[in-house]
């Protein structure tokens, strides 16, 4: 062994430790532990937890959520609905393609449509929050207003241009997240006249002053209902956001507010060992059961 | 109040078990017999395990063990399209392919690739997850050579790296994943080799759900200090992390080799003493961040936030966002990466401490043995300060820390800033997309820039992922960035520690700096802290603090 340079037999041996490893790290482990999930009390969950739909066939996973939507993101009102979601395109939730929306706290000022194309128009995180807030608001007849929020559902955010640069006089004031000929929410700001954002123009001059308004600090909708999860396929709701629901339920499925609230209560874990996590309503699991126990009659 | 508890419910799980973690970890590492399992491994690789190596020797194979570890992985993924259980996936591209097997070969996982239509399931079990073990052992070897250099005298001799190597993925890091695997599967993480399948969900529609073997996968990923995601969302994804209770075993087992490890060196070089203040160190160092990154996340401050009523985008509910914030304070503090939520939709200042975790030097408590070997780094340093504050002769275990042991010291503690700022630098500069690659507007996009190169650098894996390092500029910089990040700091510890090793024991005299107690762990924890973050406070500045200070 000793013939070989040190270099070239340390390479050797790195070689064959590498293969040992693929086999050994590599193969035995995983399918020696796949081989033993299939014991009883493993075999459920490592299958995926699925959940069979009253035909016996298989509608999803325990842990995966779904959209209730038309698919044209429309909720079908028959149903809880989930929170959003950023995975995948149109109502979301594909577990194909599992993520979030990546977006941040500067995320306020939207990139509107232009050309009539609507692939062009990338909402900010506020102007989502704030139409996401305004359609549940409208779908439970409730208040959806949100603080920094417009009225139309948009982000309340002004471009402000002064006379030098980011400070002095200001000249000009533009409401960015509304696309013309929307009305700006602000008739006027430090004595200058608000008008709507023209799409396609660059308003990187201006500073942006976000505008609180007279919203309520506590909304009304939840945050988890103007939210995306983390990973897109969040499969659960808070309890607030399922109580939100709890009216337009029963109406639906002519039964009464307390015997929905009483299945709402079967599907929502709490936080475990008292201080784990946050509490939460199993959105798919709560339909099945509400399919099962009182049908949807058809509108 | 919540958040109080999981942290102390978390710090005090992880402080029971790294005693007998770490004390297991001794026996088996530190000399010893062979089993005669090994033995036949020894020799069918070619192998003499009785001889020791100096440091050259020790470094050679362990990087004659990482270019063998890149190509291997580098073929796998190229070629798994012919391999069996792949999903019909097909090989990667190979500039994506080069860079994910630095990435999981360094231990940094830093995905330039979507999971979920990347990898077949051959690759990541036989690929990614070798190098998920290999990796972490890899820097445990790294580490104990540095602790046989101060344990030793008068000799060139570190340890033997295969022995080493062997032992630490045999008898620790495979019997763990056993048993954390296990208990993540009872707890709902799934386990099998099915492809995608689909259903037809309540309404009518189509829902692809992918099948794997998620549990295996994901207790390595998350002890080794590996983080990759078998899905894009990582430990955010139902499938990888499926309740609270699952969240909090992850967390623990983030932190738990490198907490166990500090244990390890304690009973090496004889003194538990040494072991409970570097833990001191490594908990004030981890409280001061997760205290950060909590009020910071706790805040309404921006208007998104205050639309919202919280830090909810990005967040899972079974979580919570005390739960998020403890995973994502786990996985930067440590050099894991995993993400619990999205790191990117953070708080402007909870994900600047995110960061400065990372930038930190993650020693809190840092990778599998990188961790230790960084915080004996800063504890060196403070060795070395502190002797000359006080006029005493800087020594530490018995050892002189003199100019020739400093000088590897400072060329380790300059590596990561200089790295780090020179890619980020030159991205910003050279990146032919500029700002296309950032998801982010204002500040925010520097931050994620910054977030990236730091990540790499510091082998830590973790993402704001709105930045889109799915580029060949960025695939090519970021090999640079985790190859340096990685090696050139492995080097100057195994240089350090043939140094130590060569000295003859010194006397501790009264004229010896006492390397415990209250003044020493404040020393430590003050001399870690301003020698990292004064590198990056101007990049700090430009990023997460302007946004968040505005």
């Amino acid at each position: 062994m000793n013939r070989l340079p040190v270099w070239l037999s340390q390479h050797l041996a790195a070689l064959r430790v590498v293969l040992v490893l693929t086999l050994t790290t590599g193969l035995l482990y995983p399918l020696g532990m796949t081989a033993l999930a299939h014991v009883p009390g493993l075999a459920a969950p490592a299958q995926g937890s699925g959940l069979k739909g009253p035909d016996g066939s298989m509608v999803g996973s325990s842990l995966i959520g779904q959209a209730f939507t038309d698919g044209k993101g429309n909720a079908l009102p028959q149903y809880f609905q989930s929170r959003p979601s950023a995975a995948g395109s149109g109502d979301g939730y594909d577990p194909t393609a599992s993520g979030a929306s990546n977006l941040g706290a500067q995320s306020v000022v939207d990139t509107l449509e232009t050309n009539n194309d609507p692939k062009t128009f990338k909402p900010s995180l506020l102007t989502q929050v704030c139409a996401r807030s305004a359609a549940v608001g409208a779908l439970e007849h409730v208040d959806g207003s949100r603080p920094y929020c417009t009225a139309d559902g948009v982000g309340a955010v002004l471009g402000v241009y002064y006379d030098g640069g980011t400070g002095g006089t200001a000249t000009k004031v533009v409401s960015l997240d509304q696309a013309c000929p929307a009305k700006p929410f602000l008739t006027e700001y430090q004595g200058l006249p608000v008008s709507c954002a023209t799409p396609g123009e660059g308003y990187s001059g201006a500073v942006t002053v976000p505008i609180r308004g007279d919203a309520p600090a506590h909304p009304v909708v939840p945050p988890d209902a103007v939210t995306a999860s983390g990973s897109g396929l969040d499969p659960q709701i808070s309890p607030a956001y399922a109580a939100l629901q709890v009216p337009r339920i029963a109406g639906r499925r002519h039964t009464s507010e307390q015997n929905v609230r009483a299945l709402v209560a079967e599907y929502t874990t709490g936080r475990a060992l008292g201080i784990l996590g946050d509490p939460g309503v199993n959105v798919l699991e709560l339909n099945l059961a509400l399919d099962r126990s009182y049908p949807n009659q058809g509108a | 109040m919540i958040a109080l508890m999981q942290a102390f419910l978390v710090i005090a799980v992880v402080v029971g078990l790294h005693v007998p973690l770490g004390d297991h970890l001794a026996r088996q590492l530190d000399g010893g017999r062979h089993l005669k399992i090994e033995r036949t491994l020894y020799r069918v690789c070619g192998i003499d395990p009785d001889r020791e190596q100096d440091w050259r020797h020790y470094l050679l194979a362990l990087l004659a063990f990482t270019v063998m570890s890149i190509a291997v992985l580098f073929a796998l993924l190229v070629g798994q399209g012919h391999l069996p259980w792949s999903r019909g996936i097909g090989g990667m591209p190979w500039r994506t392919a080069l860079h994910t097997a630095v990435s999981f070969t360094t231990n940094t996982s830093w995905q330039n690739y979507v999971p979920e239509t990347g990898t077949g399931h051959f690759a990541v079990m036989a690929g990614l997850g070798v190098q998920a073990f290999a990796s972490a052992a890899v820097g445990i070897c790294a580490a104990l050579a540095l602790i046989r250099g101060l344990v030793r005298h008068g000799t060139d001799e570190l340890g033997n790296f295969w022995v080493d190597l062997i032992r630490t993925i045999g008898r620790v890091l495979v019997p763990l994943a056993v048993v954390a695997g296990l208990l993540l599967i009872a707890l709902g993480v799934e386990q099998n080799l099915g492809g995608s399948h689909t259903v037809t969900t309540l309404t009518g529609g189509q829902q692809t759900l992918i099948g794997g073997p998620v549990g295996s996968w994901e207790s390595v990923k998350l002890f080794s200090g590996d983080g990759g995601g078998f899905f894009n969302a990582s430990s955010a994804h139902p499938f990888e992390n499926p309740n609270a209770a699952s969240n909090l075993i992850e967390i623990v087992l983030m932190l738990l080799i490198p907490t166990a490890f500090i244990r390890t060196f304690g009973r090496m070089v004889g003194s538990l003493k040494q072991s409970w203040t570097l833990l001191a160190v490594v908990g004030i160092l981890f409280g001061l961040l997760l205290a950060a990154a909590s009020l910071a996340q706790h805040s309404t401050h921006s208007p998104v936030a205050a639309a919202v009523g919280g830090q909810y985008e990005g967040t899972e509910t079974r979580f919570g966002i005390p739960g998020t914030t403890l995973f994502g304070i786990s996985a930067t503090g440590s050099a894991d990466g995993a993400g619990g939520g999205s790191y990117d939709s953070f708080s402007s200042l909870g994900g600047g401490v995110l960061l400065a975790a990372m930038m930190l030097g993650e020693i809190a408590p840092g990778g599998t043995g990188s961790g230790l070997y960084g915080l004996l780094i800063a504890v060196l340093i403070a060795v070395f300060i502190g002797g000359l504050m006080v006029g005493r002769t800087p020594e530490y275990l018995r050892k002189r820390i003199g100019l020739g042991e400093m000088r590897y010291v400072v060329m380790y503690a300059l590596v990561a800033p200089t790295v780090i700022l020179v890619c980020s630098a030159v991205s910003v500069g050279l990146g032919q997309d500029g700002a296309a690659d950032m998801g982010n507007p204002g500040p925010h996009g520097l931050t994620e820039l910054i977030y990236a190169y730091t990540s790499n650098t510091q082998s830590n894996g973790s993402a704001m992922s709105g930045f889109n390092g799915a580029t060949d500029f960025h695939n090519g910089l970021m090999v640079v960035a985790m190859l340096l990040g990685r090696y050139v700091p492995i080097a100057f510890v195994l240089a350090l520690a043939g140094k130590l090793a060569r000295q003859r024991p010194g006397v501790v005299t009264a004229g010896t700096l006492r390397a415990s107690g209250v003044n020493f762990v404040t020393l430590a924890t003050g001399a870690a802290l301003i020698l990292a973050l004064l590198n990056f406070l101007p990049a700090l500045a430009l990023g997460p603090l302007a946004e968040g200070l505005r």
